[in-house]
């Protein structure tokens, strides 16, 4: 669960950007409660993906949208092209802090609830992500948009980004739920899971979680060993390749 | 049965990786060979990335080298001498290797490189082995027995640095080992490969050696090589599995021992087409991906630091 003091803080967040919003609504005070069936996602040995259940109640009567982001990191995205008959990768691009997952969930289509600048401010939707190129000089706006596509169509065909929105139920009058996924390969790390109140095309409340994605057990202790002690990582499975190499050979000398 | 690799930081059917560790290992006990060759493309193929099938099929082929050079060393079939040469070259190589190989991915060509080099080296031996062998299989009824001439003179001889190999009976300079050593060692740490199909056409041919040392020595040469390619591939790229390693080792060894039984049973021209024939298939794949126009042009790669 999230401290008393973030969420007020990210309250707070979102009155102040209503107040510079050019026309915006008046903030009124609705409840939206929201929470995840589970915090941590654990990556044990037999893990193949796993989904986590979203709920909450909202007041407003207003759309509910969920995004979820994982953890960013700097994206590259190279282009092929022939050289010499075969296919290499010549231009690359690199983004800035992109998240490694995204999912996005609402009660109807995006552009129905809001207008494209809102949607792009909140990053909802895979088209309205904030895509920074780091160091695009030399390319053409329509190239720079060329990369960024690739990179979402990329990300989607991993898994990791949502090819379309995903549904949020509502059940009776305040009560909505949604399912979201996430597949065997998603990255660990801390994931922000946003979750808004739209009316009029406008957010009027906010509410943000995280969700920590772990590898544990063995799998962690395989993956900590060999990033922190990377030399006696590579001595063990040295002595385990030819420890197993030379048991297999007793073993069937004998059978 | 799914079983999460904490390295390659993906999902995969641990029946289908014994199944290829199997599969593999039942063919190097047919044929004799390391295997390497045919276990790091069919990981890529299954979505490993290119990365951790190299550096983890590294310590599957010391697990099965190293067992095998030992047995070799025990009948007194490993040139020791010629062996430490081999090695020498072979770590300087291999450290080459992995360094150019860490370049080479933060450059983002390195799929590219190595599907390259598997079709020149799988291409060439391949056809070359089908020529051999199929010439061979026409002429087996008259059973002309070729003897080639050890200590042919070629320029190579006239080297400096000249040391006696008792073993081997040969009085060579010891930079052609090195060299071999360390072109293998290269290649070994690029494309996750043992290197014997390179090396031991290499040992008879270019060096000269008697056979009966050449299959001890190399597996000598490869179980050094790859337990420092599989060490520095884990100090310098973090990207040995050592969960994929181990399901590869045990399908692997199981394989081998039908395939040992298997090959005893078939005759040795058939055998060496057969062989070739895959080698083909292998690099005619690889050797497609890169002229077909793919899928998508754009695709996602690591940020080097």
């Amino acid at each position: 669960m999230m401290p008393g003091s973030a969420r007020s803080l990210a309250r707070l967040l979102v009155v102040l950007a209503l107040a510079v919003l050019p026309g915006g609504a008046e903030p009124r005070a609705q409840a939206l409660v929201a929470d995840l069936s589970h915090h941590l996602i654990a990556i044990t040995t037999a893990f193949v993906g796993t989904n986590v259940v979203l709920f909450g109640t909202a007041e407003g009567g207003g759309d509910i949208v969920v995004t979820v982001h994982g953890p960013r990191q700097d994206q590259i995205v190279r282009r092929k092209a022939r050289v010499a008959g075969i296919w290499i990768n010549r231009e690359g691009l690199t983004f800035r802090r992109v998240p490694s997952y995204y999912a996005v969930a609402s009660t109807g289509a995006l552009d129905k609830i809001a207008r494209p600048d809102v949607l792009a401010r909140l990053e909802i939707g895979t088209d309205h992500l904030r895509l920074e190129p780091i160091d695009a000089t030399g390319l053409t706006i329509s190239e720079i948009t060329a990369f960024q596509d690739a990179l979402v169509r990329r990300k989607q065909g991993q898994g990791l980004y949502s090819r379309k929105p995903g549904q949020i139920n509502f059940i009776g009058e305040e009560l909505f739920r949604t399912t979201l996924v996430f597949p065997a390969n998603v990255p660990p790390g801390i994931y922000q899971v946003q979750v808004f109140e739209l009316i009029d095309g406008f957010a009027t409340d906010a509410q943000r979680s995280t969700l920590v994605v772990s590898k544990v057990g063995l799998e962690a202790d395989v993956y900590d060993f060999a990033q922190q002690r990377a030399a006696l990582y590579g001595l063990t499975a040295i002595a385990l390749a030819i420890v197993s190499g030379w048991l297999a050979s007793v073993i069937f000398r004998r059978g | 049965m799914d079983v999460y690799l904490p390295i390659a930081e993906m999902s995969v059917n641990l029946f289908l990786l014994l199944g290829l560790g199997g599969a593999v290992g039942f063919l190097s006990g047919v044929f004799g060979v390391g295997g390497g060759f045919l276990m790091t493309p069919l990981l890529i193929f299954i979505g490993i990335p290119p990365a951790v099938a190299v550096g983890s099929e590294a310590s599957q082929i010391l697990a099965s080298s190293s067992s095998g050079a030992i047995a070799h060393a025990r009948r007194g079939n490993v040139d020791f001498r010629m062996g430490t040469v081999l090695v020498a070259g072979g770590l300087i190589g291999s450290a080459f290797g992995v360094w150019l190989f860490a370049l080479l991915r933060q450059m983002g060509q390195i799929d590219v490189v190595i599907s390259l080099a598997y079709v020149v080296f799988l291409g060439t031996v391949g056809a070359l082995m089908l020529m051999e062998s199929a010439h061979a299989w026409f002429r087996v009824r008259s059973r002309r027995d070729t003897f080639t001439r050890r200590h042919r003179h070629l320029w190579l001889h006239g080297l400096p640095l000249k040391i006696r190999f008792h073993r081997s009976r040969l009085y060579i300079s010891a930079l052609m080992p090195l060299s071999l050593g360390f072109f293998v060692g290269i290649l070994a740490s690029i494309m996750g490969v043992g290197g014997g199909f390179l090396m031991v056409p290499a040992m008879i041919y270019l060096i000269g050696m008697p056979t009966a040392v050449v299959v001890g020595t190399s597996l000598f040469q490869i179980s050094f090589v790859t337990a420092v390619i599989t060490f520095l591939h884990a100090v310098n790229n973090y990207t040995v599995d050592v969960i994929l390693a181990l399901a590869l080792i045990v399908g692997g060894v199981i394989g081998a021992q039908f395939g040992t039984s298997a090959g005893a049973r078939l005759r040795g021209e058939q055998l060496r087409i057969l062989l070739a024939l895959i080698v083909l298939a292998v690099c005619g794949k690889l050797g497609y991906d890169l002229v077909a126009t793919p899928e998508d042009l754009y695709s996602l790669g690591v940020v080097g630091h």
